[in-house]
Formats: structure tokens, sequence, C-alpha cells
């Protein structure tokens, strides 16, 4: 970066004239004439037979132009998964539906009013059958979720890669510590609630199949264009080049739009069917039972450790909920949370979680995405330990965290190698940021005059920034979706003839201020002003394959591959420059506008002067090939590792169970930092989401699968009138694994909140004896814990 | 059934079913696509226009009911190619990010800085919590309304987060 | 999202609103549509017709009538919130519409059709019930008075007959020496959002002793309900915390407590006497 980089400054975002003044486009604001209007008939049952499916009422309904049911859709196959482990999806059910809100029927029409009552009019006999939503009611396998097959798909036991004996020889280990004189064993079940993602934009698509061309244009509220672009041609035998994915503005994503949904491909079904764009936009509560879940998980943690705070072992075992079907990742969710599953500690640890299937809505990936639940249980289970001994919970975290001079070359205790890391110094930090001795202090004195005041400090790391290319032979490929090409980052810069420039990149950002961060890099590598960049990206048409925006790794990946083809486009541009000025190509430096010699100022040339020069290959050094544009592909050596501290201070009300969160404090390190304004922005509403979990949100169903919080009303999400202003600041550990520094922010906030947040709580009741509670805080958790610790 | 209105100081009308929602009228017959519909539970708030200078959810009205009605949706608060105060707030303290609770969270804060010219953090956290917004947490929306409010009057706003860093 | 088809009538005058109630026993009230519309965008609720009260001329006044206030069927929550005849005389009630819903919904809904809504957890009915409000019910054959304790008959059912319009609320005025009070926990905490459960008080002290009492409670039961008990427990008594806490202890007398997502049994019975007590003491404070 240059001394004079606008890296690391603050740019207003450029995304956000439009989208104050309501002009903005996402998915369902685009009309194409003759659009028709999709609805679905979904399983009112968790899990039935589907009998006899009546669409007479419907099909002779004014203004309805087709119903299609499974009979019409099975020969495009089931909805095909990354990771396809366990049943996959059908696009329509006419079986045995697994979960309330499959999709039975798809109703189209010329208005999006007649598909609703057309599709209420459709009449499917059910044959209702026993449901299984409970866990260890799954994992049992007394009632399967699809007949003759086991309901535990998978289980994943780390540390990666340790074969029987390894694993054996770890758990004696840890067993032999629970028999030493000093040991402490402290162990607590606890559920991780599923939740769900809710981004406020529901999910929409149109689909226009263009006959004359045998090509789809798709617009989508998605996270992942190129995929779907993939998906969609193999689903209708096409190349991925005859289907151009738009995802314009994207209105929120949280990982629930980094599927390939079977909607979208109905939609483009129906399109091609009747040769007409087709438009479905979900409804809320439609969204609650069709767009994945999150988290649900049940496990037990145990913390095996010393009078003195040395931690001797770290064991967690238990269930995590899949729902039905197996889409994109489903499976290997969990995964990733084995990949943090020793955090930043340097303990032995031994986890196993087995993947179980529910007669519920499939779970993917939701902010964070296993990684929250891996922190959750080892912080809470780590704040039970120092609470256990009576020492500081920070400094139990201190005496067990891996070393800074570890790194570079630290392995983690479940084995996989991570890249930076200073975790004491982010402590410190934190500590100091919140006035800790001070907090603690107050928090006493508050209990000494009767109040319920807690402090709670939760550490953790992160991993993301997916990565590099070698994950191909973990598994994880695209290929399924016609894009063998595993996570590679893209990017193409291209300077035009006036010398303004164009980058266009694979990502699919929902507000994570793409706009601004790439013209950013650009405009900092070519000394070009940002007013004349402009970004293209969610449209497969114009910007090159990559795999969209989630796992906090857009910046990581896509943003070196933009930063390295800004590099080649420097590169070139400087030897033309050095040609016009008749100077050493070493001497020329970029700012302003153009090129100068280093130096002489005034012996300048403006961008526009070198690519009108780049233009006319007669005026090129000899050799030059013309055009002034490069492409990139990035593939890291790693993932990222970001890490980070935070503190919460909470006042609960013994009488009525109401928690106020008083204040908040993040310390977070995502290394090298484009745009301080944006990765608060990214830790303000992932720290709301972790709090989310933590006191409100919750799906919760009933033993026959019905979800009972299925809209706002009672699935309850945050408001401002919730939370308190947050208190953010930043240590700087830049990563080696780009040549930017960054590590991921997105879903940071979320994986170090939730615990923070329950921690503080508990804390706050210590007093009365309350040693956990279960999320969400609601109040009438939290008044039954202290009746219960009172009894 | 015909149905007219003033919309962003327009006189407009058009056809409408009874049951058509005003939100869709907007949408569909006005093309004014900045006014969204997030929930169908009347709960997210990213609907909200001003009607009659108050903050209402226009997904939660019938376009009948709007009948002669004066309203303002996102798209008209700009003037002359001036921003909105709260519009400029939002830019300059980053009160957004996917932008698709913004129309009816600046609709909302707009409404709520009229009627409250000078709103405690607390009273501005109240006055919105009809908006859910999944993207910022809230933070930077609060700081994007105290710098509208002190620009609406006439006041210097205090420097951004980022600014004093 | 999308309501099933009606016939939408707008009268002009409540006698065509009411003659259209007669002819169409399906018909619904429209007044600020924020729980009928609801309903209906979500399929819960399907009625062949809707008539629009919104343009009734006279019913969006809060009126003084000397020894009692009343409150029209368009006035909304916010006015209600904002009205210092309502304060004065109604303060639990302003302090329930000031907590009913959001701004967005305050600025539409009514009071009226939050009575006649009659959700569980709503917080203006245990007001209205505390404060002995009158319900003026109008139909074809004329207008009929309801005592509200006579009004809340079940989950979302009200006395009101379907071809019926609440057309106002009526509020004895207070004199010195009593005072009233709402208070509540709400489902995200707090004040906001529905009762878990929620205690409307209204208080007379004279001569250093309560006089006089009435009690409400919503959130918890069927339908918000008048606790007699608590009442009878406090008049007579020196207004002290303990007296006060002692009758709250009797918050959920006579009502079978329901459990729901926000609340055990248990639970709820607790936070009716907590809130019982709360509410107590707070409208004994502004009484004095």
């Amino acid at each position: 970066m240059s001394s004079t980089s606008v890296l690391g400054g603050v740019v207003r975002r450029r995304e956000d004239p439009a989208l104050i003044q309501g002009r903005g486009r996402y998915t369902d604001d685009v009309k194409l004439a003759r659009t028709a209007h999709v609805a679905f008939v979904r399983s009112p049952y968790a899990h039935a037979t589907v009998g006899a499916i009546d669409t007479s009422a419907a099909t002779a309904m004014e203004g309805v132009v087709a119903v299609y049911t499974a009979a019409d859709t099975d020969h495009l196959g089931p909805l095909i998964a990354q990771v396809p482990v366990g049943a996959l999806r059908p696009l329509l059910n006419n079986g045995t539906v697994k979960h309330v809100g499959e999709a039975v029927a798809m109703v189209v029409a010329e208005d999006p009013y007649v598909a609703k009552d057309a599709a209420d009019s459709v009449e499917v006999d059910y044959e209702p059958m026993p449901a299984v939503v409970d866990l260890k009611q799954s994992l049992s396998d007394e009632v399967p979720v699809h007949e003759g097959a086991s309901n535990t798909l998978i289980s994943w036991v780390g540390p990666f890669g340790a074969d029987e004996a390894a694993l054996a020889e770890l758990q004696a280990g840890i067993e032999a510590a629970k028999q030493r004189d000093d040991a402490v064993v402290v162990s607590q079940e606890m559920t991780n609630q599923r939740l769900i993602p809710v981004p406020i934009e529901p999910r929409s698509v149109l689909a226009d199949y263009q006959a004359g061309y045998d090509r789809f244009d798709i617009y989508s509220s998605t996270q992942i264009p190129s995929a779907l672009a993939g998906a969609i041609g193999k689903y209708f035998g096409m190349s991925m080049n005859q289907v151009t994915v738009k995802a314009m503005e994207v209105g929120g994503g949280f990982g629930c739009k980094l599927n390939v949904y079977n909607d979208e491909v109905l939609v483009a079904f129906a399109s091609k069917q009747l040769d007409r764009p087709v438009k479905w936009t979900e409804t809320r509560r439609e969204a609650a039972n069709s767009t994945i879940q999150g988290r649900g998980w049940v496990a037990t943690a145990t913390v095996t450790g010393t009078t003195s705070g040395e931690v001797l072992g770290f064991e967690l075992e238990g269930i995590a909920d899949m729902g039905a079907y197996s889409q994109n990742f489903t499976v290997a969710i969990p995964f990733l949370g084995l990949f943090v599953g020793s955090g930043q500690y340097g303990f032995p640890t031994y986890w196993k979680m087995d993947c179980v299937t529910t007669h519920t809505m499939t779970t993917d990936a939701y902010r964070g995405a296993g990684r929250p639940e891996a922190a959750y249980y080892l912080e809470r289970i780590m704040d039970m330990y120092a609470r256990r001994i009576g020492m500081d919970p920070a400094e139990v975290r201190r005496k067990n965290y891996i070393s800074s001079s570890d790194f570079p070359g630290a392995v983690s205790p479940m084995g996989f190698p991570m890249d930076t890391g200073d975790y004491t110094t982010n402590l410190d930090a934190a500590l100091e940021a919140a006035g800790w001795s001070d907090l603690l202090a107050e928090r006493d004195a508050a209990r000494a005059e009767g109040r319920h005041v807690g402090v709670g400090l939760a550490t953790y790391v992160e991993v993301c920034g997916f990565g590099p290319s070698g994950l191909v032979d973990l598994g994880f490929s695209w290929a399924e979706y016609q894009m063998p090409s595993a996570f590679n980052g893209s990017s193409l810069v291209r300077v035009h003839p006036d010398g303004s420039a164009t980058v266009s990149i694979g990502t699919g950002p929902s507000g994570q201020g793409h706009q601004t961060t790439w013209a950013q890099i650009v405009g900092d590598g070519l000394g070009l002003e940002v007013d004349r960049i402009r970004v293209i990206h969610g449209d497969t048409e114009e910007a090159p394959p990559s795999i969209g925006s989630f796992g906090s790794r857009s910046a990581a990946v896509d943003g070196a591959a933009c930063y390295e083809a800004t590099g080649k486009v420097r590169a070139k541009a400087a030897r033309i420059a050095a040609h016009m000025l008749e100077a050493s190509e070493a001497d020329i430096e970029f700012a302003d506008g153009g090129a100068h010699v280093a130096g002489a100022p005034d012996s300048s040339v403006s961008w526009g002067d070198i690519a009108a020069c780049a233009y006319q290959p007669h005026r090129l050094p000899e050799g030059m090939e013309g055009g002034l544009e490069a492409h990139a592909i990035f593939s890291p050596g790693n993932a990222t590792w970001p890490f980070g501290t935070h503190i919460a201070v909470v006042e609960v009300d013994p009488d009525t169970g109401d928690v106020d969160l008083l204040r908040y404090i993040g310390m977070d390190d995502c290394g090298n930092v484009i745009s301080p304004m944006i990765v608060d922005g990214q830790v303000h509403g992932g720290i709301a989401q972790g709090i989310g979990q933590a006191m409100f949100e919750d799906a919760v169903y009933d033993a026959d699968g019905n979800l009972l919080s299925g809209s706002l009303v009672d699935y309850i999400l945050p408001t401002a009138a919730d939370l308190p202003s947050f208190e953010l600041d930043r240590t700087v550990t830049p990563t080696d694994v780009n040549p930017l520094g960054v590590k991921g922010i997105g879903e940071a906030g979320t994986i170090g909140s939730a615990q923070t947040v329950v921690n503080a709580v508990v804390d706050a009741l210590e007093p009365l004896g309350v040693t956990h509670i279960d999320m969400p805080l609601r109040p009438r958790r939290v008044w039954q814990a202290i009746q219960d610790a009172r009894a | 059934m015909k149905v007219s209105m003033s919309v962003n100081g327009r006189q407009v009308s058009g056809e409408a079913e009874p049951r058509t929602l005003l939100v869709h009228f907007l949408r569909e017959s006005l093309g004014l696509t900045g006014t969204h519909v997030g929930c169908e539970s009347s709960y997210c708030g990213a609907c909200t226009i001003s009607l009659d200078g108050k903050a209402v959810l226009s997904c939660t009205m019938l376009a009948a009911q709007a009948d002669g009605a004066d309203i303002t949706t996102v798209e008209g608060l700009a003037q002359d190619g001036e921003l909105h105060p709260v519009q400029e707030g939002f830019w300059e303290r980053h009160g957004l990010q996917c932008g698709f609770c913004t129309p009816g969270m600046i609709m909302s804060a707009v409404t709520l800085l009229e009627e409250n010219p000078e709103p405690s953090e607390e009273e501005i956290r109240r006055g919105i919590e009809g908006n859910l917004c999944r993207c910022t947490g809230y933070h930077n929306i609060v700081q994007a309304i105290e710098y509208a409010g002190a620009r609406m009057r006439g006041e210097e706003p205090a420097p951004a987060e980022w600014e004093n860093a | 999202m999308y309501p099933r088809p009606f016939e939408y009538v707008l009268p002009s005058g409540l006698d065509d609103a009411l003659d259209a109630l007669d002819a169409n026993p399906g018909a619904k009230v429209l007044a600020g549509g924020m729980s009928l519309l609801p309903m209906m965008k979500m399929r819960l609720l399907s009625p062949e017709m809707v008539v629009d009260i919104g343009r009734i001329a006279g019913l969006d006044q809060i009126t003084d009538n000397g020894d009692s206030i009343s409150i029209g069927a368009l006035v909304t929550h916010s006015e209600v919130a904002a009205s210092g005849l309502v304060g004065e005389h109604g303060a639990a009630l302003a302090t329930a519409a000031s907590w009913t819903g959001d701004r967005q919904v305050r600025n539409r809904g009514t009071c009226c059709g939050s009575m006649v809504h009659a959700d569980v957890a709503a917080d203006q009915p245990a007001a209205a019930l505390a404060l002995g409000a009158t319900m003026v019910a109008a139909s074809s054959s004329g207008t009929r008075e309801i005592a509200a304790a006579d009004f809340f008959v079940d989950t979302l059912m009200s006395a009101l007959e379907p071809n019926e319009i609440l057309t106002e609320i009526r509020i004895p005025k207070v004199g010195a020496g009593t005072g009233s009070a709402y208070d509540k926990l709400g489902r995200r905490g707090g004040h906001t959002d529905y009762a878990v459960a929620g205690v409307a008080v209204s208080v007379t002290r004279s001569n250093g002793s309560v006089s006089a009492a009435t009690v409400a409670v919503t959130g918890v039961g069927n339908r918000p309900v008048l606790v007699g008990e608590v009442a009878d427990a406090l008049v007579g008594s020196d207004g002290s915390d303990a007296a006060v806490e002692a009758a709250a202890a009797q918050a959920t007398c006579g009502i079978e407590v329901l459990e729901d997502l926000y609340g055990s049994v248990d639970y709820k019975t607790h936070l009716a006497q907590v809130f019982a007590a709360r509410a107590v003491k707070a409208a004994l404070a502004s009484a004095a």
C-alpha cells in the first residue's frame, strides 16, 4: 500500500445515494413485461404421505396460467448440494413430505394475489405420520426421518485427521487428567437453539427464459450468482454461459442466500415451459419454513483443569440438527465448528458432533455457521470453570492461550495450521477499553446495594476467508454446480480508453459495501480517483466466475484478487508511462489521476494519456500487446483466523427475569482494515445478531414439527430499543496469507457475542446460585433459573 | 375501483382492487419501488411511509383507505437534487448496509424528527422500534438520526466515531 | 401477504355503516386496521365484506362530557397517549396506549379497535377495566352501553354483536385522591410488545387509607379481567407496601392462567403479582 493510501481511510459508500433515495434495485423491484407470478402449495404436516392432489379448482380460476406438481418436475431430479450427504430435497414432493412448508405444488398466475388464491384452492390428501423433532430422539433412530435410512448422517470427530489410535490416546490422556488430585472437572449440557436468519429482504427470484436465444436471465436475491448460473444450466442441459444471473441489490443474506433453492429452479422451469418471465417472492411466514435455518445443537461441554487455572483437556460431545434434507453445506456446518473447536487455546481437545436429521426445515449456513456454536460451548464452559476455581475469567483465558511466539507456524489442537494471532495483546486491550477492574468494582458495589449486575467476558478465534484451492481435495468443491473451481477469488480490472476503470468481480454482496471497497483497492493501486472506477459484481455475464460472498471471505480472497489484478495493470501502465516520459520504469509513481516521475511531479501523464497510448499499439514499447486490463485468480495459502474479546455488562430484575443490557464492548482483530467505517458496521451488525440469539430469537418447534415462531410476531428480533450503543476498538495483527493483510470480519461479531451476554447474565445471578441458563435469555427462562437455583 | 392521492407532491390516480394493499399500489401501479415489503405481520416497518405527516405502515392499509391522502415516500424526500438531512445523515454516518430497511427507517426518522426535533438517544431508539434492521445493530442508525437532527436544528453534527479514532 | 377478495364499503355516515352490517353478517368493521388487516393478509380471517368507518365524521374526537370523557372509534393509540384529558382521568389508559405496538401502529390503530379485537395480551383493555369504562355500541336498532367488566368475553371475543360498532369508550372523570397506573412486562422485556403480564389499577385514597380500588390483569388468561380479590384487600388498608404486596398476592384469583411461548403458569402467576404490586404503588403515588 502506498503512503497516500486511501486504504484505512474513510470514504462514504458509493452504493448509498441510490439506496437512501429508494432507487436501489432489488429483485422484486424488477418488472419485465408479461411476468407471471408463483405461489407454492406447501405441506401443513411435518411428516405425511401425499395422496391425491386436486388442482382442478386452481386450474379453472381466472388468471391462472399453470399448475405444476412433482409429476411435471421429477425428471429434473432433486435439489443439488455441495456436500451431498443424506437425502436431497425433491423440487416438488408427491411422495412423503418431510417438514412443514415443503413444496407440493406450484401455481403460476397473472398476479400474485390470484396465485395465492389458486394455491389455497389446491386440495391435497395427506396421511400424517409421527414426526421426530427432538435431537436425542432422532439419534435413537426410533422414528426414521427417511424410511430405511439412519437419522445420523455423519459424525464429525476432532482433532481433524486423527486416527482411532490417536483419538483413544487423547481421550485416555484427558481421563487421566481427571484423576489428578488437583483436577477440577466442569461439565454442562447446553442448547444452542435454532435460529431463523431473517434478512429483511425476503428471497425473490425472477426467471426470464428467452426461447429465441435458448438462454436464461435469472434475477435472484442470492449470495452465490455463479453457482446459481451453473446450477440452472445443469438442470436444463445448458452451459453456465447460457445463464446470466443478476444479483443486484441483495437485502441481507447472512448465509441463508448461500444456497441454490428449489424455488429458483422451479421458477426457471416455469419460465421455460411458459415462455415468459416468472417471478416468486417469498412471504415472511413462508420463508420461515422454506429458507434455511441455522444452529440447532445440543451438546455437553467438559473442561478438565487444575485448581490453578491450567486447562488439561476440553471435550465437546453433542448432536446437531440438519433438518429434513441436505442442501448446499448442511452437514459441513458442524465441521466448520470443528475447525475452531479448541478456540484460541492450546489445550488438548476432543470434539464429536453427530449430525442428525429431523422433520424440520433444513439447516445450513447462518452468520458464523458452526463457529458461533463452537465458541459458545467453549467460552461458556471456560467461564464456568473460572467461576468454579474462583479465578478472574480473563486470567483463565490468558493462562491457556496459544502464545503469540508460536506464530507463524502455530497449529491448533484441532489439527489446523493458523495464520497469525496475538491473543494476549487483544485481551489486554479489551480489558483496558472496558476498564475491567473498575467494572468489577462497580459490579460489586451494585451487588452490595442488592442489585443484580453482571459482567461477562468471552474471547474467540474464528476461521474464515476460504480459501485455499486445495479445499477441493477435502471434498469442498462446487463441482455439483458446474463450478469445479473451489473457493478461489477472481477479479478483472480494465482501464478504458478514456482512463476510467472498471473492476468486475465475482462477489455477491448483501450490504458489505463492495462498490466502495473494491474501488478503494483499485483507486489506491492506480492512483485513480474513486469516482472514475466502476465496480461490477453479482452479475455472471459481466464478472469473472467466483463463488460469491459468504464465510467472511470477500476481502481476503476476492479483494486480494482485485489487488493483484490492479498490480498487473499498474505494472503495465508503468512501462507505458516510462516509455512516454522517457524515464526509467522504476521511477514511475502513480498518484492524482496519473503517473509521474519520482521527484519530478511535472513530468507526468494522466491515466487518459496512458490509456490512449495503450489502445494505440503503434505507440507502445516494442513487443507490448495493446489494451490495459488484467485478470487475477487468487488462492490463499490458508484461511484467515481473526480473533477478539467481547465484554458485556447487564442488570437483571430478579422479580421478572428481565435483562437490561447496559454496555457492550468489542475488541476485534481482523488484521489490516481497508475501511474502518465498514468494518465497524460489520461488527455492529454481527454483535446484534449474537445478542439476538442470546436474548430473543428462537425457532420453536412443537413435537409434531410445527414451527411455533414462524412470523415476526413470535420470532423476536432485537429492535433499536433493545440494544445499547456498542463500544468498539480493535487490535491489528495482519495475516500473511494475502497481500492486503486482511482477515474476514463479517461474522466475527456474531461469533464473539452470544456467550459474552450469557456469561454476563450468569455472573449477575451468581449470588443467587445460578450457574447456567439456556438461550434465549428471555425473562421467563431467567426467572425460572433463579427459582430452580433457590429450590 | 379508482383511487386518487397525492404522492410526493404529485396528484396520482389508478385502479385498485378493494384488497390491494397500499404498498402494492405504490410499488406496482405507481412504480415507486423504494417502499419495501419485509414481513406480513406488520412488524418490520420496511414499508413505512409518511401519510398526512405521520409514519404509517403502507402494508397494513388498503389502497382504498389512502384515497385522498397526502403521501410522502422515500423517493419524495430529496428536493431539487438536495438530499433530505436524514438521507444525508444515513450516508455520512454509515446508517445502512444492505439498504432494504433503509427507506422505511428513513421515513420513520423523518417523521420522528418532525415530531421531536431534539430527541435523546433513548427517544430515537424508541422512535424507530417499529423498524427492524438486521445489518447495522442500529448503532449507526442512531448516529445518523443524531446527525440529521443537528443539521435540521442548524447545528454542527458531532464528528463521526471514526473521525475521533 | 395477499388478502382474499372482499367487498369494500365506504359509508359516509354511521347509519349507512350499520345498515351494511345488518345486511351482511359476514362483514367486518375496519377502522385503523392494525389488528384486522394483518389477520387478513395472513388469511387467518377472510371477511366477505369490509366496512371502512374511517371517514365517518365525529368519531375521531376525545371529548369532555362534564362527568366523563369519551374516546371515539377513530381515536388512535398515539392520540390517547398524548391526550391531556386521558392523562388526567385515565393515566393507566394513556400509559397502556403509549406501550401498544410501535409508533407506526400507534399512528393508525385505534383504542376502540383494541377493545373490540380483545387480544388476550393487549394492554388497553386492562386499563379500560380498571378505569370502569363504559363501551358504547351502536346498531341500527339504537345504542347500548356495556360495562367494560362485561365486554371481554373470551379469547379474541368481545360482547359486541356482529351488527354493532363500538363508537365510543366512556371513562368517568376522577377527582383529587384518585389515581391510576398500568405496568407490564412486554414479550421482549421492558414495556415493549404484547404483555406477558400486565396490570392496570385505579385507586382512591381518603383520610390516609384506600377507599376504592379496581385492579385488572391482562396477558395471563383467556381475556383481560378484573380481579376483585386484590381490590377488596386494598380497600380499607393503609396502602403501605406490605398491604399492597399482600393484596397483590391474589392477582390471579379466579383466573385460569394459561401457558404460552412467553411464560409458564407459575411465571405468569408470579408476574401478575409483581406488576399488581408495582401498578398499585404507582397508582397510589399518583393519587397522593
